[in-house]
Order: structure tokens, then C-alpha cells, then sequence
């Protein structure tokens, strides 16, 4: 084990002997200098610190993600090619020395103060880098971490467009050398695989040795790094995002399991998840935003107990089960009795979630996934909630609703699952379910809305449940 | 042309506040903000700060040399809090130390024991109370009382508009270090150089000229840093003044967000009458303005909530009254629109109430009443254009608003879940500064003798691409390649007494100021040009760099005469390459006794068709469309003017739709992080936005006609929150959606099912087979 950060910082190879826990965004600011990349608003919201991180994949590639520097700890960079803005500027190659995304956004007017820019030259240098389709849409998908507060997005929007259709020709399994070739980035990155091979960061990165106390856990960082950004710089901790022991998502006997350190953007990218759940990229879109997909596990979302976590209210649907290991002995604990109170959980000290798993959805299964928030995404939810229903014949057999926003923990709700089986797939069974659901939940009045508003969104959310899982039999017009 | 800072950006380059080198020793400071909204302060323990390894110094109020005040209409607000606090997040103390994140965790060691005292944070509350930041102004004309008998329609209401957080995505910030003689050199991210050097000069009982204020960029302003920038920037200085180092302040988001203000919010109650012809008889507004704990520019935006108040329309009878209440808030300050976004929603929440009392559609009453030449405001400015209708039959023909109306029918007949609806949004909004003697700018241009040329002004770039018309202005004054122009930073010793870049302004006034300054530079040239040719000043001209006579290029010597032949001859001939000028808006005024006058230069019209999807379902929404007719007079830069229109939209559907900054009953911001409060994302811009720049004959005081263009946009976007309750009115009938600001997805789902949830439960109990009947 080595206590030196070792990765690849756009061209240059980097040994960071610093806290595991300063934020990268801190690193390329305050230690390199690097004042391309912008601090914003620290927690990942905004997307003006976005940089792309890439790491060693399949067949000795590379794969590179947007990820938002004010979140990620530097110890989570080991290995890895980190690229700024600065690391994207092609010299010598355009007569504007604009590569081609910067070019779309100045033609189209796509800047006007420019601080966010750069994010947004990132994040679509992301998508020019790592898009599965390359598609208008999906370019725009690429940015939906970055605010803009000056343009209205159409012109980054049009911008978007451009790029997508320009990179129509690139090569899909040479993408790398197709864009470096063309000047959409520094012939340099061709070479990063190998220097990332030959970088010595095989040996793996031990965390932190400074600081004292407990050490903590980190998966992603994006929530502790907003609750405590100050406290976590200099914090021990385990950096479990690389773990390969907490990676994957496989099926074993019936079950479907994931590692607890699954990102959010790998579960979306599953093919086996998509198979099983065809809606679930578009469920998983309206979890928070690209880069924080990408660097968001699954269980630090679970462990992080937020009474309104969208992947927890998801699971708790599924029934899932955890298992739990603190480094001698194993256990199982249902997803559900987790949560004992706000915040609280049925977690020893030294446990920690190595996977979770739930039993794959057979040909009776349907399941649905509603979320409103103030914005639709890169949100917080008001309410949450995931319905799980095996049906026989339109009738269900069992079934699980689950609730976020409207109880102190992400609520399975017993009684209402309970009392789903036997009832025919039908309108009367959706406003059973609502009135029931209503006498089992206590939301309270927050920022995120009233808790008059939460109870009525929450019996509107099993409507649309019915609604989205049974159009034939359901029609809207009975819950209208 | 592109925006000439598109590629600095774009190449992460450009260099804001944060992004300066540190010059070496640099401290960084942290503002430790009262952990309450109201109270008597009984003591502030700094020591355990002051103790925390790093921390160079902790500073009160009683380190401030001159006057601890920084209000700039009123003096009602102390940089520092000594005995009272009035807001929560009010500065108390700045820690300076070593780097950022001692000096923040250092604040958490600072103990303020206060005696707290109520709260308030209703403006009507405050009113009640008596706590009025001025006496109320009232705008009126005709004769309102008599006029309601005239009317065959009256209606009245409460209108509410909530307030806006400017997130600018740079914070507030400066960066302080002290020169000779105990003079001080600031880079503040502000949008007004001169209110900060005035400001810190008072704090530190220095006079202005030690004080040099200097500005590169902003990332973004939004009027956020009109006036509110001077706390962070004075102390910083004072803190630099203090320590005898550099100091860089630069405030978390967080502290950001809790301790600046936000647009106004308002409360305000409407009567209004028509006659059986929809023509608008009588109106009477009563705004009260929560201007938070001190006036800060509250008078000014009051005043322009008065002067828009009837946004486009012409109505004989007016009376509009004006409170501005003192509340226990951050001061609230400028916003893009000024006061003027909040008046003209009222006056569409009246015509919304009336329309659907006389049951017609709105845009009836908008379009019969729209302002013709000849009508005046009830302020006194007459109407010099028919533009206020041309843009809306251009708007409503383009845009086949008859054909869009007819096909969102037939949609929701259709639908039963999604239902559109579809509102029309007219503005005039009056360009100047409405204190008179803001309206002034003056510029320095110095040509090099390479022919490159200097031109430094007192606008403040912050995205509004303010350099990139300058630039334009210069080049074609001068007839140069416009990559000759470099616009300098924006510095108190080069231009003094320079207005903030605010009201739309800048342009025009820098841009009047900047001819004036090339012309007379060009003027020169040209005159040594005559000379050298032997030829009769007068008969040559300057076209495409070269100097010509008719349409001829011409020679000097063996040499032809061109721009940096002619700049190194007057060097040489000892001929000014360099020029101050200055330009006054001439023939406005306004008179503070009677609430009349003429105080804009010129008015910006245009009108926008606003489409939203509602989700009958879920009570979630979306713009589905924006078209606009806007008038740009003669546009300079179409992509820049585009460039605003379009972002100025969406900044205005934020502010009716998603943005609401929430305080709780104790005046906490509740909202206060980016997590709570949020602005449209991309997928939150309307699905599509159509714009036509609409050119006018008119607009004779804008710099080449071309007219002001940063603010009026927003205000389309009060389209949003008409269009939206037009679908919610189109889902249920029964529904009556308040006017209250933002329509948050909460308030229409409300809006949609009055009962609540209540229904649900009474439907279960009355009849609904209970679960063991139907197993």
C-alpha cells in the first residue's frame, strides 16, 4: 500500500503527497494553478468545477467521466487521467485555437460571462470522449450538471447540436484517436493508457495517514463533501470508489446484486439492469445530474440515509437485502430495517455494505419509479416513490410501495404493501393504495414543500403508479 | 461579430477575481454573519478565534477608522454591526488568516451573545408597524376615485411575487492590498468601481483618490453586485489596511447566498376597471416592498415599480402607492429589472383577474389597451412610437398567435392528462437611470503608435457583452480592424465617477461617450492627414484603414497612407493620440415633487407568446414554447442582443416559476444553498424559443439606434406564470390559482386539487370496499 497520490493531470504525471481528502478542485486551483477550473458553489450543484476523469477499462482503454472536482477527493484521482479545460486547449492546431466544442459555443453565442464555460466545454468534451450514441439529445444529457445563469441555454443547446453532428464520422471503437487526430483534443491523450499502465498507481492507494480518530468510509464523497467539506479534508478515510471487492452488478441464483461501490451512471448503464427494468435509464435521469451519476454509489446513497435518497426508495421497493461486513464476520439485514430512525441506522461502527441484492423481477413484475421536485432534475425530490407489483391474471399477487420525503426515513410502507395482494389491477386499487398509503405517512413541512403538499403529491404519485403501470386497465380519466 | 471574450472562456482564460496571481503574503478573510435575525448585541467573544492557529486577526467594528456606514441612498447600514443586528448573516467580525479554510472554520469560534428581539418578515407586518424605510410615494393621474363608476367590470385581488437570487455563478469578492502613502488598491468583482471606492474612502476615512478600485471581469452581476459589492470590497480593505497585507475575500456560496439580498419580493393589492369596451378605465396599486433590514438602492427600485407600473398599457386613471417596508431580511437590492418586473406583475394579475370576471381571454384586454403615440404614463412621459403595437401584431402574425390559440384547444379536448396553456406578455420598459444625474459616462481612449488602440470606459463587462460593442463602436468610429481595440479593465484612476453598470445603460452611455472620444481622435488624424496631402481639410476620409479621397487610396511619399502610417506620422508631428470624453443624456428629467417628468431617454417594446404544458397528474410543468417580437431599434450586435434576450427569458421564468427564496418565521434563510434554491437547468429552458429582433425607426438616443436591450427581456418571462395558470384553468374548471409568485410545482398541484388530499380519505371511508372485502 502507498500513501502517494499517483495520476495523470492533463499532460503531466502527478505524485501528490497530500490529505486523500482535499477536494481535486482544490488541488488544480490553490496547488497547480490551473484556474481554468471554477468554484462555483461547492456542492456539486452548479458544474462550473467539472473536470474528466479516466480511468483504465476494458482492452487497455480508457474510460473517461465527468465528475465535479469540489466533491471528489483527491485520493480518488489515483490512477486515473484527470483533464482540466487546460488539458483540452489545442495549440498550433485551429487558427482561433478554439478545438471544435469550443468552437460550436463561440459560434453559436454560447458564452456570456464565461464562468460557467468551462464546465461546459468539459462536460461536452466528455460526450465527444465517451458517448455510446452520439445524438443532440445525448450531448445535451452530457451538460445537465452545468448551470448556466446568462444564456438561457438555447445557444449551448444549439452548440451541442453542432458538436454532436460533427463528431457523426468519428469512429466508435477509436474514438481517442479519431478525436485526436481531428483536433478535438491534444494528440497527448492517445498516449494515456500506456503512461497510466506504466504509472506505478497498481499499487493501491492506502488513504490518507494524517489526521486522527475514526476513519470513515467514502465511496463517490458527494454528499460528505457538502455536509463536511471542511472537516473531510484532512479526515482518514477508506476510499472504497475503486474497491474491486465492492464492484459489479451481476445475477446470482435469482438474485440480482450490486456492489456497494456502483455508481449511480453504472447502474444506468447496465445491460443487465436494463433488461430487467426497460424504463430505468429514464428513471435514473431524474437522479441529481451526469457527474455526480458518475462519481454517486450505491451504498453511500443507502448509508447516507437521506429520507428522500431516489436509489433507496427504488430498493425498498425491490425488497432488497444487504449484506453487511466488518472485516470478521457477515450479515444480511432487509433494506427496510436499516433505517430505525432520522439519520439512524442498524450499522455497527466498524460495518460496512459490501452489496446489495434483491430477487430479479420475473414476467409478473411491474415496477415504477415517480419523483417531483421543483426543478425535474439535478434535484431534490418533494416526494419520491417506487412500486413493485407482481401480477397474475391483472390481479397482484404481492407488492411493495415505498415513499421518500414523507416519514423521517425512506419509507417502506407496510401496511399499504401488505394490503396490496388479492386486488385487482385496476383504478379502485390505485385509490385503495393512495387512501391507505395517506394513513401511514407523517411528512412534515420543509423547504421542499408543505407537508399538506406532500400528502396530496404522494397520493397523486400511486395514481400515476397505476396509471404508468396499467394503461389498459387504469384509465387516467378515474383518477382525475 | 463574436464576443470577443467567447475564446478566453471558452479556453478557461479569462481571469475573474479568484483567478488573480496572489501576490505574495496573502491573507484570506472570513465574515463571521449575527446568528440571529433581530437583537440587542450584549457582547461578541472573539479571543478563540483569534487564538486558532493561522488566524492573523479578528476585526470588529472597532477597528474601523472612519465611518462604519455603507449605506449609499441611506445612511441605515453599518459595515459592521455594533449594538443591534437586523438580519440573520448581518457581518459582525472578519477573520483574517492564512488561507480560506482556517479563516472560515475560525468564524466558528466567534460567540455573539445577543438579546434576541421578534423578527419580521412581512412587509405588510412591517408597514403596520410603522417601519418604513421613506415616506410612501404615490404615482398618479385622472381621476381614480371618480372612474370606477365608469366601469363596467371591477375586480380587485392580492398579487405576490416572490424574491430572485441573483446566482451570479461567480460570488461577490475582492482582493485588497495597500499602496504608498497608505493608500489602498482593491480588485472587486462589482459592477459599480466608483459606489465601492466611495464606500471604502468613508469606512477608512481616506480620501477617493487613495483609493484605486479596478475591475477585469465579472462572472456575472445580474445587479447583485450594483451595490452590494462594496461590503465584501471594503473589508477586504479594511482588513488589508489592519494587517498591513494583501487580503482576498471571497465569500463561500453558502455566506454568499445568506448574507447578500435578492430581488425584492412584494406584496400588493390591485383594483382595477374596465369598460364594457375591455378599455382599461381606473387602476390602483398599493405595493408593499420588502426591502429587508436597510434601504440599500430599495428607494430607486421602489421608483421604478411606480413608473412600470402599468407596464405597456395607457390608462387615464391611475393611482399607485408605494410602501417600502422595512423587514428583517438581507437588504434586498437591484435585480435585472429593477422594481420594474415586480410592478408590471401586478398589473398582469389584474388583467388576468379582470379577464376572467368578464370572461374574455386576457390578451383582449392587452391588445385594446396597448400605449399609442400620443398617450402618456402616469408619470408624464408621452409616447413617441407605435411600437408597443407594432411588436404585438408582428408577434401575434409571425407567430400565428390565432393558430396557436385554436391549436392548444384542441389539445386539451384531446388530452386529459397534459394540458397547455398559452398567455401573451407585452413590456415597455424605460431606458436611463431614473435618478438623472446617473446618466452620465465618460471614456479614455489612448491610440499606441503601432496603431493598437486603448480604450478604457466605465462599464463593467459581466457577460452582457458590453466589450464586444465597444470594440464595434471604436473600430467603426475610427474605420480600424476592430482586433486593433483592447478594452481595458475598468479602473477608478482612468475613469472617475463612473455610474454602475446597471439600467440597461452602459452601452449607450460609454458607447455615446466612446464616439465622441474616437471622433474627436479621428477628427485629428484626418486633419493631419489634409495637411501632409496638401489637401483641403475636409476632403479626406478614413474608410477600411486607409486614408482616401472620394473613393481613392492615398500615397505619402512612396508609401500609401494608411491607419498605422498616418498614427506613427501624427506621433511624429506631435499630435494628440489620446482623448478624454464625456457624455450626458440629454433632455431627460423627472421631478421628485410632483412624480412627473420625462425621465427615460427612450422606451424598449415588445411582446411574447408564452406556451406551458401542465401535468394534470403530478402538477409538474413545462415551457413548451417562447416566441418573442422584441425591439432592438437597429441591433449592433445581433448575436450579443440575441444572446440577451434569450437568457433574460429564462432568468425571468425562473423567477415566476421555480425560484423561491424561502425565510422561516424567525428570518432564517431556509433556501440558502444551491441544493434548496434552484434556477431552470437546461432542461428547464422552454423546449423552443423563437426570437425576432424587431428594427424600429426609433430609439435616437441609443448609440447607433441600437437600443438597450440587457434588462427588458426578463420581464417575457412573466408570460410563464399566465401561461401556466392558463393550463391549470384548462385542467379543472373549478380551479382557482392564486396570483401568487413563483408557481412552484406545489402551488399548482394545490391550485389543481383545492380539497387536498382530503377527498381521498372521504372517498375511503364513504364506500371504497375495504381490503378484507376484496380478498
Amino acid at each position: 500500500m502507498g500513501s502517494e497520490i499517483r495520476f495523470i493531470l492533463n499532460d503531466d504525471e502527478v505524485v501528490a503527497r497530500k490529505p486523500a481528502g482535499r477536494t481535486v478542485l482544490d488541488f488544480v486551483r490553490r496547488d497547480r494553478r490551473l484556474v481554468g477550473t471554477k468554484v462555483g458553489c461547492r456542492e456539486g450543484d452548479c458544474g462550473a468545477c467539472t473536470v474528466l476523469v479516466g480511468r483504465r477499462a476494458e482492452e487497455g482503454r480508457v474510460r473517461y467521466r465527468s465528475m465535479t472536482s469540489c466533491l471528489m477527493p483527491l485520493g480518488n484521482a489515483h490512477g486515473a487521467h484527470v483533464v482540466t479545460v487546460e488539458g483540452l486547449n489545442v495549440d498550433g492546431l485551429s487558427p482561433d485555437g478554439l478545438n471544435p466544442v469550443q468552437r460550436a459555443m463561440a459560434e453559436e453565442g454560447a458564452t456570456q460571462c464565461g464562468f460557467c464555460t468551462v464546465g461546459f466545454v468539459v462536460s461536452l468534451a466528455g460526450f465527444c470522449l465517451a458517448a455510446e450514441e452520439i445524438t443532440a439529445e445525448e450531448a445535451v444529457a452530457a451538460i445537465d450538471g452545468n448551470i448556466c445563469r446568462c444564456t438561457g441555454y438555447k445557444s449551448i443547446e444549439r452548440a451541442a447540436a453542432r458538436v454532436s453532428a460533427a463528431l457523426a464520422p468519428a469512429d466508435v471503437e477509436e474514438r481517442v484517436g479519431w478525436l485526436a487526430s481531428n483536433g478535438w483534443i491534444p494528440a497527448s491523450f492517445v498516449s494515456i493508457p500506456g503512461r497510466l499502465a506504466e504509472l506505478g498507481a497498481s499499487v493501491p492507494y492506502e488513504g490518507t495517514a494524517s489526521g486522527t480518530g475514526r476513519r470513515g468510509s467514502v465511496g463517490g464523497g458527494t454528499d460528505l463533501w457538502v455536509q463536511r467539506p471542511e472537516e473531510m479534508e484532512g479526515a482518514p478515510v477508506d476510499l472504497l470508489l475503486d474497491d474491486p471487492r465492492l464492484r459489479g452488478i451481476r445475477e446470482e441464483g435469482g438474485r440480482i446484486v450490486l456492489g456497494a461501490s456502483t455508481t449511480v451512471q453504472e447502474m444506468r448503464e447496465s445491460p443487465l439492469l436494463l433488461r430487467l427494468f426497460p424504463r430505468l435509464k429514464r428513471h435514473l435521469k431524474l437522479v441529481s445530474s451526469t457527474p455526480i451519476r458518475n462519481m454517486a454509489t450505491l451504498g453511500g446513497n443507502l448509508v447516507n440515509a437521506s429520507p428522500i435518497g431516489d436509489l433507496t426508495i427504488f430498493l425498498l421497493a425491490l425488497e432488497a437485502e444487504l449484506l453487511l461486513a466488518d472485516g470478521e464476520t457477515r450479515r444480511r439485514l432487509p433494506l427496510a430495517d436499516l433505517y430505525r430512525g432520522y439519520k439512524e441506522l442498524d450499522l455497527a461502527t466498524d460495518e460496512r455494505v459490501v452489496s446489495i441484492s434483491f430477487a430479479a423481477p420475473g414476467g409478473g413484475t411491474r415496477f415504477n419509479f415517480e419523483k417531483v421536485s421543483k426543478r425535474t432534475h439535478l434535484d431534490i425530490a418533494s416526494v419520491n416513490s417506487a412500486l413493485r407489483l407482481e401480477v397474475e391474471d391483472g390481479v397482484i399477487r404481492e407488492g411493495t410501495l415505498a415513499a421518500g420525503g414523507v416519514a423521517p426515513v425512506p419509507f417502506r410502507l407496510p401496511a399499504t404493501s401488505a394490503g396490496l395482494a388479492g386486488r385487482p389491477a385496476a383504478a379502485e386499487t390505485a385509490r385503495w393504495a393512495a387512501a391507505s398509503a395517506l394513513e401511514e405517512i407523517a411528512p412534515i413541512s420543509d423547504v421542499r414543500g408543505s407537508a399538506e403538499y406532500k400528502r396530496l403529491l404522494l397520493r397523486q404519485l400511486v395514481y400515476a403508479h397505476f396509471v404508468e403501470l396499467f394503461p389498459e386497465t387504469v384509465p387516467v380519466e378515474a383518477l382525475l | 461579430m463574436r464576443n470577443i471574450d467567447s475564446a478566453g472562456h471558452l479556453r478557461g482564460e479569462s481571469l475573474y477575481l479568484d483567478d488573480l496571481p496572489e501576490l505574495e503574503g496573502t491573507l484570506h478573510a472570513a465574515v463571521f454573519g449575527s446568528p440571529v435575525a433581530h437583537g440587542r448585541v450584549r457582547r461578541l467573544e472573539i479571543g478563540p478565534a483569534l487564538e486558532t492557529p493561522g488566524v492573523v486577526a479578528v476585526l470588529t467594528a472597532a477597528e474601523i477608522p472612519g465611518e462604519n456606514q455603507i449605506g449609499g441612498i441611506l445612511p441605515d447600514e453599518p459595515l459592521l454591526a455594533e449594538d443591534e443586528v437586523h438580519y440573520d448573516g448581518q457581518p459582525m467580525a472578519i477573520v483574517v488568516a492564512v488561507d480560506e479554510a482556517v479563516a472560515r472554520r475560525a468564524t466558528r469560534a466567534i460567540r455573539a451573545e445577543i438579546d434576541e428581539l421578534p423578527a419580521i418578515t412581512d412587509p405588510r407586518e412591517a408597514r403596520r408597524r410603522g417601519l418604513l424605510i421613506q415616506p410612501p410615494r404615490t404615482f398618479s393621474c385622472g381621476d381614480v376615485d371618480a372612474a370606477w363608476e365608469d366601469c363596467a367590470y371591477v375586480v380587485e385581488g392580492v398579487a405576490e411575487s416572490g424574491g430572485q437570487e441573483h446566482l451570479y455563478l461567480e460570488t461577490q469578492g475582492a482582493y485588497a492590498h495597500r499602496t504608498e502613502k497608505g493608500g489602498l488598491r482593491i480588485w472587486s468583482s462589482t459592477q459599480g468601481p466608483t459606489v465601492v471606492q466611495r464606500c471604502v474612502a468613508r469606512v477608512l476615512g481616506l480620501p477617493m483618490k487613495e483609493i484605486e478600485v479596478d475591475v477585469t471581469r465579472l462572472g456575472g452581476g445580474f445587479g447583485g453586485k450594483e451595490d452590494q459589492a462594496s461590503a465584501w470590497a471594503t473589508m477586504a480593505a479594511l482588513a488589508s489596511l489592519r494587517t498591513a497585507r494583501p487580503v482576498k475575500l471571497v465569500p463561500h456560496r453558502l455566506d454568499d447566498l445568506r448574507m447578500t439580498g435578492t430581488r425584492h419580493p412584494y406584496s400588493s393589492d390591485f383594483r382595477i376597471g374596465l369598460d364594457e369596451d375591455l378599455k382599461i378605465v381606473a387602476y390602483e396599486v398599493t405595493f408593499h416592498q420588502n426591502a429587508g433590514a436597510a434601504a440599500d438602492l430599495s428607494p430607486a427600485v421602489l421608483e421604478r415599480t411606480l413608473f412600470h407600473a402599468t407596464n405597456a398599457y395607457f390608462v387615464p386613471n391611475v393611482r399607485a402607492t408605494a410602501y417600502s417596508c422595512r423587514t428583517n431580511l438581507a437588504p434586498n437590492t437591484a435585480f435585472r429589472g429593477f422594481g420594474g418586473p415586480q410592478g408590471m406583475f401586478v398589473m398582469e394579475a389584474a388583467i388576468a383577474a379582470v379577464a376572467e370576471r368578464a370572461g374574455v381571454e386576457a390578451a383582449e384586454i392587452q391588445r385594446r389597451n396597448l400605449v399609442r403615440v400620443g398617450d402618456t404614463f402616469p408619470y408624464g412621459q408621452a409616447v413617441d412610437e407605435p411600437t408597443a403595437e407594432a411588436t404585438w401584431d408582428r408577434c401575434a402574425e409571425r407567430y400565428d398567435l390565432a393558430g396557436l390559440r385554436r391549436r392548444v384547444a384542441e389539445h386539451n379536448a384531446r388530452d386529459p392528462v397534459r394540458k397547455l396553456g398559452l398567455a401573451v406578455m407585452p413590456i415597455a420598459f424605460g431606458i436611463a437611470f431614473t435618478k438623472t444625474h446617473m446618466n452620465q459616462a465618460s471614456v479614455l481612449v489612448h491610440v499606441y503608435g503601432d496603431g493598437s488602440v486603448g480604450v478604457s470606459t466605465a462599464a463593467v463587462e459581466m457577460g452582457q457583452g458590453i466589450n464586444t460593442k465597444l470594440v464595434q463602436i471604436a473600430a467603426r468610429v475610427l474605420s480600424i480592424d476592430p482586433s486593433r481595440v483592447k478594452i481595458e479593465t475598468t479602473n477608478t484612476t482612468r475613469v472617475a465617477n463612473t455610474s454602475p453598470t446597471a439600467a440597461s445603460a452602459s452601452a449607450d452611455l460609454n458607447g455615446h461617450a466612446l464616439v465622441r472620444a474616437c471622433s474627436a481622435i479621428r477628427g485629428r488624424l484626418l486633419s493631419l492627414a489634409a495637411n501632409e496631402l496638401g489637401l483641403e481639410a475636409g476632403s479626406v476620409d478614413l474608410r477600411e484603414e486607409r486614408v482616401v479621397v472620394g473613393a481613392t487610396a492615398t500615397r505619402l511619399g512612396r508609401e500609401s497612407l494608411d491607419w498605422e502610417s498616418l498614427v506613427r506620422a501624427a506621433f511624429f508631428r506631435r499630435v494628440d493620440l489620446s482623448e478624454h470624453a464625456f457624455y450626458a443624456t440629454p433632455g431627460i428629467h423627472f421631478d421628485a415633487e410632483t412624480e412627473k417628468g420625462s425621465p427615460f431617454g427612450y422606451l424598449v417594446y415588445g411582446t411574447a407568446i408564452v406556451l406551458a404544458s401542465v401535468d394534470r397528474l403530478r402538477g409538474t410543468y413545462e415551457i413548451e414554447a417562447v416566441h418573442v417580437v422584441h425591439d432592438v431599434g437597429e441591433s449592433l450586435n445581433p448575436t450579443v442582443d440575441g444572446g440577451q434576450v434569450e437568457g433574460g427569458i429564462v432568468q425571468g421564468i425562473g423567477w415566476m416559476t421555480m425560484e423561491e427564496v424561502i425565510y422561516d418565521e424567525a428570518g432564517r434563510l431556509r433556501s440558502g444553498a444551491l441544493s434548496t434554491y434552484k434556477i431552470p437547468d437546461v432542461y428547464a429552458a422552454p423546449k423552443r424559443l423563437e426570437y425576432e429582433l424587431f428594427e424600429t425607426e426609433s430609439g435616437n438616443g441609443a448609440v447607433y439606434r441600437s437600443k438597450a436591450v440587457g434588462e427588458p427581456p426578463l420581464m417575457y418571462g412573466i408570460g410563464a406564470f399566465f401561461a401556466i395558470r392558463d393550463a391549470i384553468r384548462a385542467a379543472s374548471p373549478e380551479a382557482r390559482p392564486s396570483l401568487v409568485a413563483p408557481l412552484t410545482p406545489e402551488r399548482v398541484l394545490l391550485a389543481l386539487y383545492p380539497q387536498g388530499e382530503r377527498a381521498t380519505e372521504a372517498a375511503f371511508a364513504e364506500g371504497e370496499e375495504s381490503p378484507a372485502e376484496v380478498r
